[in-house]
């Protein structure tokens, strides 16, 4: 089985859940003995991801020069899957401007003319060429730049691998990877499945950006399959895009289990060794619920004095979430540690006595399983969908603060809830692995592939 | 000779209603909950229940028997929300042919925290007995048929009781069988009434399995089981909780109509009778000795105490719980008093059971809790009220102690 895999982050570059799930899913595929093809666009060298130098061979060019052939780059413990990467300025959750539909000229391009396999190459030069125009154009103005010619050229360069390339099927991940899959399906006929991670309306709540959920609804009817990663999202995919239900299916994100050599915590930088702490990691956006973190957190000072609350992350709703803590009199007792990697997030989890996921929107949320990776307690907001795999965990709606407060309070000062939690979800946890979630992915494929 | 002995357990909690740490109310108990699943049950089991058992006695003209073990609980719970199921209680306790055991009022564990908690509880069911029914229980179930060696020791202690009802689990018979009276060892007075769990499960939990070979189960049926006893035994014990009928086997499985024909079938044979517990004891000299050196019940396939006290949540609260004994007796104060045992009823921490969780079974039954560590959690937070308010008894509008305290 050999799959053409379309993402938009792989670590170490990454900015969020996206590039975890993508790492885990295809070195669980990677142990079957499937044959992944990644594809993503690369990272260039900004002084806003600071882990890019962590890897510096792959950093062969300078911003806004023309993008020359794709580099390929191979992972040690990936023995059959071949990452490829296109030259890219942008991170992912970068909020676009416009899109064009510059795929169906390239199909209408490709109906024209009678034999396709020679056109459509030099088609899909002359489209690459365009876009590096805008993207050089662009490249001067701001970092994250144009959404849309980004998509749009990861596309192009898609396409050009794809033709080269040999194949059973298409697996696309998010959004940004969508046109991308649909051209790639077009121009060699090959099944489309579509990763849904998150949509438009977890990102934005109903402010949603049309041009996205466009893209997002194209590519649901485009493809074969729909892979959801909770029934959560297979709701948002049938209610909010009009897809038939028997067209998606939902596989579980699972999670790796962590390295050995746990240390013992240490390194309590502003924080006493007899307080609690009570940990939010993640973005901090309007999806992730920060600001009902707070306001649960003033609740549980209100009873409690030696807790602290970490915030670890960075997002758009960061500095107003520290001045809210301010404003609410508790600054003192919130600390933000900025977006954390490695080996910091380990610490982070040792040190916590609780992690709390407050999300308003979460398609699933791998970052519980992580915690309870750390044997670490968990609260988490109804609203996700990884509430739907976790029963060893407590769990409250996340606008019900008055309730959230209940639970961290009672994790504090209740020892045998803390121990039976830990006990019981690091146990859970441990049925929950990458291996099944790429089982499933091949199910999904071989489905598809007998129809045929 | 098979003398058929039916005993029926009728309880249900009084649930808590949701109880955060914020909350500084001393009201625990859900009001509203309590009584429309106590009047739910009631019309769903008890009152067609009693009134198809009472009609039963009536047509067999007392050849009929059974026995019932009411907990204080569901009584308290009766007299509020729905007096109808005291008045069939009170016709099935007149015609003479109905038992009602003795247990611990608040369906407790206590017997296994505190001896002197465990007999006042004791007491206080007897005397609740006593006054609505005129009879003075002279059998014992502990909680849950929770048992072993030093409950009957305990038991025979008080001098009130012939003989105790558990369950006939494999593991304290061995190759005997549960159809014969035995007796505790180290025990003079008392008797053991073992429970024939095959028998009883299939009424209680086969009844309308679709996937049982002998599904589905008829009155002669199952009366042809019982007379195979014959020459074999003295007695088979039928223990079932009494929501068997129509609320944990539906009323359209036909458990109503196999109640219904079930004693004239087993009656069919002249060797067969029905008898009360007392009855039983009464008739039958105890044959062995059984041996109980640790404690069973029976729960689940494990007939052990890990419903209840399977996890550091449940050791934890029941430890708690029964912390506060002496402060609470200290205030003298009733109200605190009735709290505190409400408290101690098993269901509280069976919610908290962690065992089956995943899975979903019985232990959802009428589980007002979405998880185990929910139920805990407002346990918890219950149990640190009532603390509070004991402590705080001792101490007058100055914020002066009033009396010493522990």
């Amino acid at each position: 089985m050999k799959v053409f895999m379309l993402g938009w982050e792989f670590p170490p570059y990454i900015s969020g859940g996206l590039g975890t799930a993508c790492h885990g899913l295809t070195k669980a595929m990677n142990d079957l003995g499937m044959e992944i093809t990644f594809v993503v666009p690369k990272p260039i060298e900004s002084n806003l991801s600071a882990h890019v130098k962590m890897l510096s061979p792959l950093q062969c060019r300078s911003l806004g020069s023309v993008p020359e052939e794709q580099s390929t780059t191979e992972f040690p413990d990936l023995k059959n899957v071949t990452i490829k990467t296109i030259g890219s300025p942008l991170e992912a959750y970068t909020t676009p401007q416009y899109y064009e539909q510059k795929i169906e000229e390239l199909l209408k391009q490709r109906r024209n003319v009678s034999d396709p396999s020679q056109d459509i190459e030099l088609a899909v030069e002359k489209w690459l060429r365009e876009t590096d125009e805008q993207i050089e154009h662009l490249a001067h103005e701001h970092y994250g730049g144009d959404m849309y010619s980004e998509i749009h050229r990861y596309a192009a360069s898609a396409v050009r691998l794809a033709i080269r390339e040999d194949f059973d099927v298409i697996h696309a991940h998010d959004w940004m990877t969508y046109p991308a899959g649909i051209a790639v399906a077009s121009v060699t006929g090959k099944p489309l499945v579509i990763h849904v991670h998150s949509t438009e309306f977890d990102r934005s709540g109903e402010h949603i950006n049309q041009m996205i959920y466009d893209i997002e609804r194209r590519g649901m009817h485009a493809a074969t399959k729909i892979i959801a990663v909770s029934y959560l999202t297979r709701n948002i995919i049938i209610t909010r895009y009009g897809v038939l239900g028997e067209k998606v299916e939902v596989v579980y994100n699972g999670v790796e289990q962590n390295g050995d050599g746990r240390t013992l915590p240490f390194n309590k930088i502003g924080i006493q060794s007899n307080e609690k702490i009570v940990l939010f990691l993640g973005r901090i956006t309007m999806q992730k619920g920060p600001e009902y973190f707070l306001m649960a957190a003033r609740k549980v000072l209100e009873e409690m004095e030696n807790v602290k609350f970490v915030m670890a992350g960075t997002g758009d709703m960061m500095h107003r979430i520290i001045e809210m803590a301010a404003q609410m009199g508790i600054g003192h007792k919130v600390l933000f540690t900025g977006f954390l990697r490695g080996k910091d997030v380990e610490k982070i989890y040792q040190m916590a006595d609780l992690y709390v996921m407050p999300s308003v929107s979460e398609p699933f949320g791998i970052a519980p399983l992580e915690a309870l990776n750390y044997d670490i307690p968990v609260l988490i907001s109804k609203q996700s969908g990884v509430a739907e795999v976790l029963t060893h965990v407590l769990k409250v709606d996340f606008w019900d603060v008055n309730e959230m407060a209940n639970k961290i309070i009672a994790v504090l000062k209740y020892p045998p809830l803390q121990l039976t939690l830990r006990e019981h979800g690091n146990f859970e946890v441990r049925r929950l692995r990458w291996s099944g979630a790429a089982e499933k992915c091949r199910n999904v494929y071989q489905s598809i592939l007998q129809k045929n | 000779m098979a003398s058929v002995c039916f005993y029926f357990q009728v309880h249900q909690p009084f649930r808590l209603r949701h109880y955060t740490v914020f909350d500084h109310s001393p009201r625990y108990f859900d009001e509203f909950k309590n009584a429309s699943i106590c009047r739910k049950v009631a019309n769903k089991c008890y009152l067609p229940s009693n009134r198809l058992l009472l009609d039963v006695i009536r047509r067999l003209e007392g050849r009929f028997k059974i026995s019932y073990s009411l907990t204080g609980v569901i009584l308290e719970q009766f007299r509020k929300y729905c007096p109808e199921v005291m008045s069939t209680f009170d016709a099935l306790a007149e015609t003479g042919c109905v038992e009602f055991i003795g247990e611990t009022y608040y369906h407790s564990l206590s017997f296994l925290y505190s001896p002197d908690e465990f007999i006042a509880q004791v007491n206080k069911h007897t005397e609740l007995i006593q006054q609505l029914y005129g009879q003075t229980p002279r059998v014992f179930r502990n909680t849950e048929l929770i048992y072993s060696n030093a409950l009957a020791e305990t038991i025979e202690k008080t001098g009130r009781f012939d003989a105790i009802i558990t369950e006939g689990a494999d593991h304290i018979l061995g190759n005997r069988s549960s159809n014969f009276v035995y007796r505790p060892p180290n025990c003079r007075r008392l008797k053991l009434l073992l429970k024939n769990y095959s028998l009883s499960d299939d009424i209680a939990f086969r009844f309308s399995n679709r996937g049982w070979q002998e599904f589905p189960l008829t009155a002669d049926k199952f009366a042809k089981w019982v007379n195979r006893v014959n020459g074999n035994g003295h007695c088979v014990n039928l223990f079932m909780d009494y929501e068997t009928f129509g609320e944990h086997q539906w009323e359209d499985t036909g458990i109503f109509s196999f109640m219904s024909h079930l004693p004239q079938e087993i009656l069919k044979h002249p060797d067969n009778c029905f008898m009360t517990p007392s009855e039983i004891i009464d008739s039958y000299d105890a044959v062995d000795v059984v041996d109980v050196p640790h404690i069973i019940s029976w729960a689940d396939t494990e007939r052990d105490l890990s419903a209840w006290l399977g996890n550091p949540m449940q050791s934890g609260a029941l430890h708690d719980v029964y912390k506060i004994e002496s402060l609470v007796k200290q205030t003298q104060n009733e109200e605190l008093l009735a709290d505190w045992r409400q408290l101690q009823t098993s269901d509280h921490f069976y919610y908290m059971c962690t065992k089956y969780f995943a899975d979903g079974d019985v232990h959802k039954y009428f589980n007002p809790y979405e998880s185990p560590y929910d139920s805990y959690i407002n346990f918890m937070n219950v149990l640190s009220n009532l603390k509070k308010r004991c402590s705080e008894s001792f101490v007058n509008n100055n914020g002066q102690p009033l009396r010493k305290s522990s």
